[in-house]
């Protein structure tokens, strides 16, 4: 087990690597940021040279990635164009983006779950055709639609919540979001946890349970949902990454100030910086949600193993 | 929100079974921020690009701010435009060259500390000098020494402009290394704010929290969310608050904070939201505000490449100008919020100002036909088509290009005559244009920097000028300008102004295409809410209820 951490840990490596140096390049392909940051005017050229040099844009690029590295790894992911460290953008970002990304998660858990075993128990009843009618249109309507409705409705038709969410986006504030940014994939949790237990229901251990004379709660929740989870586990691991780096429809609409808002700052920006100091943290949360899933399964089902 | 009534059910029963599952454990958790006190006012702000220094804050969102915590020598009256004295007893001048400035006393900073003529000597060199970074220095390039302090190349020689010398403690003389008769009614501009020694001592600590000498104080400012600022009570000036403070705070998306307004969460937005123009007088009825600007859009051409700048091209500019549809795509896209343009300038500058209804004359009216002619009589489109660049990131201008285009395609009765050609992000297209990359027309904008005629054509026309992105060049034209600047008469200067205008009209060096308008919307919670001339509210005058 411990081994195995290690291994994947090193493997973490070269995909962090691969993944900044794929945004660095990215982003400057895209050309001269500063040309941007005087407006529709054109910098004078003394200026401009000043600044680029402050920013290290005018050394080759090769050069700049190492020299971004290199200060990543003492903790410095450089300046935004306002002046502003990188790490306090993030400071203020992340903590928002991850209460946003718990209560979208929360609602997975609990509203897909319970969902998907009710309707995977009641397969062909009318529930599960009412649930699955639902979840066929959440699924089709994209976010965005979804979150503008919502904002109308309870914010300004209703008045039950405030349209926009305040600076300090508390937990009671970001429950309406959050239902926003997991609709989707609280579709697919629902949908995914409902075949597998559809399925598993017939399965041989699951007979052996029921004929064992278990009661019927203790067949389903430590033998049948024990088992059906581990596709829903995955799905919902490789998704918190998927949430974090995707909620930038969602914090556009209810004025969330987290990593979305800021990631969308910086590519309209063009501040290199900012992005790939972003993407960086974004691909290491990507990375160890992959990897606590995996040893989850372990903890799902006992006959897998990690040498 | 156009389409919702259909939608609305439909959706609105999906949104009730989810809201039903999470509004049990209190979905109307509001928390705090949301409701200001009671003399509050709460507002609408972007993210503001740079540190918020005076000469380095070349963007509306910043320098909303600057305008609320600072007071220079001259202010811009909010209705006229004309440029007032605020912090100067008076300016003298003899030759339009050398200038003595007299600082009135009294003024302080709200920490204290007092406003001198050394203040502004400091800022002013502060804001020049190559080393600081500042994005607005340009705007010290008329005073003597600019070349020493600001190279073009290389690094600075002198850390002092040695055109500026105190010579008491509230005055200082200017010495200008051209003749400027306007140079005082550019005063009014936040790049000339004076600055207090706490700027110098602490810089770090300033940017956190700036200090300044206007109608209002920073009380808090987390960067990229919230600047709460209040009436500072020891202001000296007439213009005081009439509101106990102002928050500005930060929307990801205009149409978040046009939701907020009408959910009665926000007093005042200043940009309304395009989509949302059909709207606003259903929404809004009288609270909403839609004044003209000192903004004009035009399509500028690529001089620097050989089609366009060849014998016989300024038909082919003109008759593209015919054949543009300027009233249709006004009252169609923009809701009547620009005005289709008649001149290069702005209305706001008004008559004596220099502004000049109709000067554009016939080439600024649609006429398909006579557009077809001139452009053919011209030699035809460069290349055989048209590609008009603008950046497809911010500001929805696909949709007005798209318009030209096709308003272009049926006077030419050809389908591709004109194409849009949208660059992926504001920088990307600024730097294509810095670097000579056009090979056609490209989307230019230009908000004044203070109201005068010749902030609309020195910087945009003159030969190697600024903001002369087309590289542009005309003798006559540049002539004319160095007359106007050295005239002593103001009247006649705007005259000499205007007939310069006239030669950038014979030549079609750019298309005027419409006056921009700023639009606002506020709640009924407050009053006397305007638009200045910059499209910036005035805060100051802004009472609640």
């Amino acid at each position: 087990m411990g081994r195995y951490v290690i291994r994947r840990l090193l493997q973490m490596i070269p995909v962090f690597i691969g993944a900044t140096l794929l945004i660095f390049l990215m982003v400057n392909v895209m050309g001269d940021p500063i040309a941007g940051l005087c407006g529709e005017r054109q910098c004078d050229p003394a200026t401009a040279t000043q600044l680029r040099k402050e920013f290290g844009l005018d050394q080759p690029v090769w050069q700049q990635y190492l020299t971004y590295m290199g200060n990543v790894f003492t903790g410095d992911f450089g300046t935004a164009f306002n002046g502003q460290p990188v790490t306090e953008l993030m400071g203020s970002a992340f903590p928002v983006t991850i209460r946003l990304t718990i209560v979208a998660i929360l609602f997975e858990i609990v509203i897909g779950i319970t969902l998907g075993v009710i309707t995977g128990l009641r397969r062909g009843r009318p529930v599960d055709s009412g649930v699955l009618l639902l979840t066929l249109v959440v699924i089709s309507v994209p976010t965005f639609v979804t979150g503008l409705l919502l904002q109308l409705l309870l914010g300004v038709e209703w008045g039950w919540i405030k349209p926009s969410v305040s600076p300090d986006a508390a937990f009671g504030e970001l429950i309406v979001p959050g239902l926003v940014l997991a609709s989707v994939s609280l579709a697919y949790v629902t949908r995914l946890t409902r075949t597998s237990i559809a399925e598993n229901r017939r399965s041989d251990y699951v007979r052996t349970a029921v004929a064992k004379g278990l009661p019927r709660r203790r067949v389903i929740t430590k033998h049948l949902l024990r088992n059906s989870l581990i596709p829903v586990v995955t799905f919902i691991g490789t998704d918190i990454g998927a949430l974090m780096g995707g909620a930038i429809v969602t914090e556009r609409i209810f004025n969330i100030h987290g990593v979305g808002f800021q990631l969308y700052q910086g590519i309209l920006r063009q501040n290199t910086q900012t992005v790939v100091g972003f993407v960086t943290v974004l691909v290491i949360v990507f990375l160890v949600a992959n990897l606590l899933v995996d040893l989850l399964y372990a903890v799902l089902d006992p006959r897998i193993r990690y040498a | 929100m156009r389409g919702a009534t259909h939608a609305k059910w439909a959706a609105g029963a999906a949104a009730i079974a989810l809201a039903a599952t999470a509004c049990g454990s209190g979905g109307g958790g509001g928390g705090g921020g949301g409701g200001s006190g009671s003399g509050i006012v709460s507002s609408s702000w972007g993210d503001p690009q740079n540190p918020l220094e005076p000469a380095n804050t070349n963007e509306v969102q910043g320098g909303k701010v600057l305008d609320m915590i600072f007071r220079g020598l001259k202010r811009y009256d909010a209705k006229t435009g004309a440029a007032q004295d605020m912090l100067a007893q008076k300016i003298d001048t003899s030759d339009s060259q050398n200038f003595t400035i007299t600082v009135k006393s009294g003024w302080k900073f709200s920490n204290g500390e007092a406003v001198t003529a050394q203040s502004f000597v400091d800022a002013w060199n502060y804001g020049a000098s190559l080393k600081n970074n500042q994005k607005n220095a340009y705007f010290f390039g008329y005073i003597d020494g600019y070349d020493k302090v600001h190279p073009d190349t290389g690094t600075q020689s002198a850390d002092k402009l040695s055109g500026l010398k105190v010579t008491g403690t509230d005055t200082f003389t200017v010495k200008l290394n051209q003749k400027f008769s306007t140079f005082p009614d550019t005063l009014g501009y936040v790049a000339y704010a004076p600055l207090p020694k706490a700027f110098f001592n602490d810089h770090a600590a300033w940017l956190k929290k700036p200090v300044g000498n206007g109608p209002y104080s920073v009380d808090s400012y987390s960067k990229g969310s919230l600047m709460s600022l209040r009436k500072w009570d020891g202001y000296p000036g007439t213009d005081k608050a009439q509101n106990d403070g102002v928050d500005l705070k930060v929307y990801t998306d205009n149409n978040t904070a046009y939701t907020d307004l009408i959910a009665g969460n926000l007093d005042l937005v200043d940009d309304v939201p395009a989509s949302q123009l059909k709207n606003v007088k259903s929404d809004l009825g009288g609270r909403y505000i839609n004044t003209p600007a000192g903004i004009i859009q035009t399509l500028a051409f690529p001089f620097y490449d050989k089609n366009w700048d060849k014998s016989g091209s300024e038909k082919v500019r003109k008759g593209l100008s015919m054949a543009i549809d300027r009233d249709q795509i006004t009252n169609t896209i923009f809701q009547k919020t620009r005005t289709p343009a008649t001149d290069w300038t702005s209305p706001v500058l008004g008559k004596d100002g220099g502004f000049q209804d109709g000067l554009c004359g016939g080439s600024c009216t649609y006429n398909p036909t006579e557009a077809k002619k001139l452009i053919q009589e011209g030699g035809g489109l460069p290349g055989g088509q048209l590609k008009i660049s603008y950046n497809a990131d911010t500001g929805s201008h696909k949709e007005w290009v798209d318009a030209v285009c096709h308003s272009v395609n049926n006077a030419m009765g050809n389908d591709k005559a004109c194409v849009g050609n949208p660059i992926g992000t504001f920088a990307d297209f600024r730097n294509q244009i810095t670097q000579h990359k056009m090979s056609g027309p490209f989307r230019a904008g230009w908000q004044m920097d203070y109201p005068l005629i010749q902030n609309f054509l020195q910087p945009l026309y003159y030969t190697n000028a600024s903001s002369n992105d087309g590289k542009w060049s005309n003798k006559d034209f540049d002539k004319l300008v160095d007359r106007a600047n050295a005239e002593t008469d103001r009247a006649k200067a705007v005259s000499l102004f205007q007939q310069a205008e006239g030669v950038v009209r014979d030549n079609m060096a750019a298309i005027p295409l419409w006056y921009q308008n700023g639009s606002a919307g506020y709640s009924d919670r407050v009053s006397h809410v305007a638009l200045n001339q910059f499209s910036v509210p005035v805060y100051n005058e802004i009472k609640v209820s």
